[in-house]
């Protein structure tokens, strides 16, 4: 996806607890206005919430794609960071590594991908080591 | 249960004056780990956290939350009650009780756990 296909975008900064988590809120607005029905909303806002709050966690910077192609909602979020090195163990509830920073935050509870996973239809994790990573997620009306 | 009575059973105080005393809740999820609720919590709910962070809001807004309880004597900081009064007018209610022990008297009082996915199942 290119990025002037992006309906919605949104720069995500590492480390800035305080202000993330806007995307989510925003997203919820534009669904709702369009007539989207909740449960989706739900499922599309958990996915996003927790792809952004990885980035802030983990990553230098990011941002966030939210587009509509037909009816699937696609949200693409790719970060300049550390990268995922072992994506099956990062996929494993429980498993974090999460700062303790982060986990006074209430985060760190390793539920991130699998909650990403569980709400979205397709998830799609690009990643290299020292580089960043790249997730694609779509959900379909 | 109306919140009055939840209130006043927890030895609680209302943080804001957003919400109607009579307003009846049935429902709580009690957990620090916002990851936790957001994974596994379903439909509406009462909240009782000892997470005071600005992203339990996120999360009750993402979520539907419809009212938080702050357990332990953990104060939110005025950001945190500001933002709640900013974007969802739910109640906060603040309580020195442990997470157990207001669980406990308010399911004693007719409060029942949320719609809930074990994380087995997630």
């Amino acid at each position: 996806m290119k990025e002037e296909d992006c309906l919605l975008k949104f720069e995500i900064q590492g480390g800035e607890f305080l202000d993330s988590g806007e995307s989510s809120a925003v997203i919820k607005e534009y669904l709702k206005k369009i007539g989207i029905p909740h449960p989706f909303i739900r499922r599309v806002l958990i996915a996003t919430y927790e792809a952004e709050m990885n980035v802030v966690a983990h990553a230098e910077k990011g941002t966030l794609c939210f587009t509509i192609e037909g009816e699937t909602v696609v949200v693409r979020v790719h970060d300049k960071g550390p990268g995922i090195p072992d994506i099956e163990l990062a996929m494993q509830k429980g498993y974090s590594t999460a700062t303790q920073e982060v986990r006074q935050m209430g985060f760190g509870a390793g539920m991130g991908l699998p909650n990403m996973k569980q709400n979205s239809d397709t998830l799609v994790i690009n990643t290299e080591v020292g580089t960043g990573t790249e997730v694609i997620m779509e959900f379909t009306l | 249960m109306k919140l009055s009575d939840i209130i006043e059973s927890i030895d609680g105080i209302l943080l804001n004056d957003a919400a109607d005393t009579n307003t009846e809740y049935t429902s709580a999820y009690s957990a620090d780990l916002l990851s936790d609720v957001l994974a596994l919590t379903k439909g509406h709910t009462l909240l009782i956290t000892g997470t005071v962070s600005l992203q339990v809001i996120r999360v009750a807004e993402i979520l539907g939350i419809t009212a938080i309880i702050f357990i332990r004597g953990k104060m939110p900081p005025p950001e945190v009650i500001e933002a709640a009064k900013a974007k969802l007018s739910i109640p906060l209610i603040f309580t020195r009780k442990t997470m157990f022990e207001t669980s406990g008297l308010l399911y004693s009082k007719g409060i029942r756990p949320c719609e809930n996915v074990p994380a087995d199942e997630v």
